[in-house]
């Protein structure tokens, strides 16, 4: 059994979050780099699977800067048995579909039984990645788990929706998202952050994957506009003269938000 | 490989910043000893920071553990300072005792599934340490020992003691550390104190009353326990110290973020040239706490022949410091750093035994002052 977790640095969740606004891309440098919390619970799904069985060999997927090894490191500190680091200035400010066709290059060559990715990440916020990674590989996909069973030949697990649970599950090979509700990550403790220096580290570009970031056949989104977060303004007061609730109801109407 | 230690004291920030820091007034406040969180730091790798490898150490070296106790004392100074002395005992056994000894005890104490005391002071020996007179007699294959330590850390709660006891003439050539096993007969404890601070810990009398080791659990060889206790407690100030500057480091970010949030008089404090200075004389004596730090940890690293000043004047330097800090961010603070809510008074609290253990600051000026005199 061979697992591949898709895990992403994203900008820390308690600093500020900004955008650079000549090229529309994370400013990187205004927060803290950390490994996204959701990367590190679906991680920690396959970890508990490879103690529980044997013969599972867990290994993490970014696509990420140069920058992120240290990051992507923590994920092998963990307990991954090996990394796959996509990296190339050519795949900067990638949108969903580009990082979908690399992504998907990269985990056809590592070989998969299973894929496991967040839901979404805290960043970009996406949510479709999972999706557009199971059409490329033509494989099920199973989305936004909250619980996660895995058998030898198959993943099962509970969906939350709005509307209710739902028990899916699909044969392997397969590609499934987790939500928060999955158990946190354990620590990485000091042997294996020692020990991630000895374990295998690939780095991968573009070229090595065929895949040409500038190919204008493929479809792709395009940036019609960036903005700085308008201020925060002062919020409405209404003074309750006897028709409060009646001002507040069509506060909350005129604002769509009933 | 500085990305690999940057790793290493980052595990150590989270484990400080989840397990610790959300903990540490309700621990303070009920006086409850976390030892399941102890057992969690023994996974992390913090039971035995700079032991060997071999038995289940984490192998790293004394500048490593100084940075791992700064961050831990962020989280809690008294689970930092707790866990600096049982790897004091863990160190001493791996050093000090034979293979058959650090096979038996490392690896549960390593783990922290076993814990470690300290046991040197008594009721009327504590600067004096060379004047104990807890006794161990020879009988046969085992020692039985009598008399009472005083200030134990952890007592009641660990699986082992490491006793300096008086096994010849008096003086600091007569005494032997000997190992004893919690639940050995006549071994028995005194009520948890009552304490200033330090309350998530237990400080307890441990009572000898013919209790009976085999001659096997002595380390190292008989009379050579006045210098394993203080070889031990070379590296055990430094830990303290950066326990201390880790407290200090803590209270000074929370005076920070007051400053700037607090007016009075129609601006913030931080507005005022007052708090200006006294912000950066804290952040002045801190740094220089920590350069005096590492460069002892650098020297007991390397065995250097003055790394005994070195340790002591850090010790002193650090602890003196980093309380004198604490109690500047508790008066920034005004009424609100006496209350027990912004756990400013607790670190207070806590660092204050700091000057006094591990050799009370007026030691560490002897050591300091008679290895100058005696330069000549």
């Amino acid at each position: 059994m061979k697992i591949i977790v898709l895990v992403k640095e994203v900008p820390d969740t308690y600093g500020e979050r900004k955008l650079d606004l000549e090229t529309g891309l994370a400013d990187r440098d205004a927060s803290e780099a950390v490994l996204d919390e959701i990367s590190e619970r679906a991680l920690e799904v396959a970890l508990s699977y490879a103690d529980s069985a044997g013969g599972a060999e867990v290994v993490v997927l970014s696509m990420a800067p140069e920058s992120a090894t240290a990051t992507i490191r923590k994920a092998l500190a963990m307990g991954a048995a090996s990394a796959v680091h996509v990296t190339d200035a050519g795949l900067a400010g990638a949108d969903l579909g580009l990082t979908a066709r690399t992504l998907a290059a990269a985990i056809r060559r590592t070989g998969f039984d299973l894929v496991i990715t967040g839901n979404l990440s805290t960043d970009g916020s996406g949510g479709v990645l999972p999706a557009m990674l199971a059409e490329l590989l033509e494989v099920p996909n199973a989305t936004a788990l909250s619980s996660v069973e895995i058998a030898a030949d198959s993943v099962s697990g509970t969906r939350s929706t709005d509307d209710g649970n739902m028990r899916v599950s699909a044969p392997l090979p397969a590609v499934i998202s987790i939500t928060e509700a999955l158990p946190d990550a354990r620590f990485p403790n000091f042997k294996g952050i020692m020990a991630a220096k000895k374990k295998p580290f690939e780095t991968l570009s573009a070229t090595d994957l065929e895949i040409e970031p500038a190919d204008v056949s493929a479809a792709a989104s395009i940036m019609t506009g960036i903005a700085e977060k308008p201020p925060r303004s002062a919020g409405v007061k209404i003074t309750d003269e006897g028709d409060g609730g009646t001002k507040i109801a069509e506060y909350l109407i005129a604002n769509r938000l009933v | 490989m500085t990305e690999e230690r940057d790793a290493l004291i980052a595990a150590v920030r989270e484990f400080a910043g989840t397990e610790l820091a959300p903990n540490a007034a309700r621990w303070d406040a009920e006086k409850h000893f976390p030892i399941d969180t102890l057992q969690r730091a023994g996974d992390l790798g913090l039971g035995g920071v700079y032991v060997r490898e071999e038995f289940g150490g984490s192998g790293l070296s004394r500048l490593d553990a100084v940075a791992m106790f700064e961050e831990l004392a962020k989280g809690d100074t008294t689970i930092a300072a707790y866990i600096s002395i049982h790897n004091m005992v863990v160190w001493m056994i791996d050093t000090f005792g034979d293979d058959a000894q650090r096979e038996r005890w490392v690896p549960g104490l390593a783990a922290m599934t076993a814990l470690g005391s300290y046991c040197l002071t008594e009721p009327g020996a504590g600067s004096d340490a060379a004047a104990i007179t807890t006794s161990a007699r020879r009988d046969g294959d085992d020692y039985v020992i009598n008399g009472v330590k005083q200030f134990v850390s952890g007592a009641g709660s660990s699986a082992v003691y490491v006793v300096m006891a008086r096994t010849g003439e008096p003086g600091a050539k007569g005494i032997s550390a000997i190992v004893v096993p919690d639940g050995t007969a006549g071994l028995s404890f005194g009520r948890n104190e009552q304490k200033m601070g330090w309350n998530a810990q237990p400080t307890r009398q441990v009572v000898f009353d013919g209790v009976r080791v085999p001659v096997s659990n002595r380390l190292d060889v008989e009379g050579a326990g006045f210098g394993i206790a203080m070889k031990g407690l070379d590296g055990g100030r430094l830990n303290i110290a950066a326990c201390s500057l880790g407290g200090a480091q803590w209270a000074l970010e929370q005076a920070l973020r007051y400053v700037h949030e607090r007016e009075a008089f129609g601006a913030p404090l931080a507005a005022n040239q007052s708090i200006v200075f006294t912000l950066a004389d804290m952040e002045t004596e801190l740094q220089a706490a920590r350069a005096l730090l590492e460069r002892a940890a650098g020297k007991l690293d390397e065995g250097a022949s003055d790394l005994v000043p070195a340790c002591a004047m850090a010790k002193r330097f650090a602890t003196d410091a980093a309380f004198h800090v604490a109690n500047t961010a508790l008066q920034l603070h005004g009424g609100y750093g006496y209350l027990h809510e912004y756990g400013i008074e607790r670190v207070v609290r806590d660092l204050r035994v700091h000057q006094i253990l591990e050799g009370t600051n007026e030691i560490m000026r002897l050591i300091v002052g008679r290895n100058l005199v005696n330069r000549l």
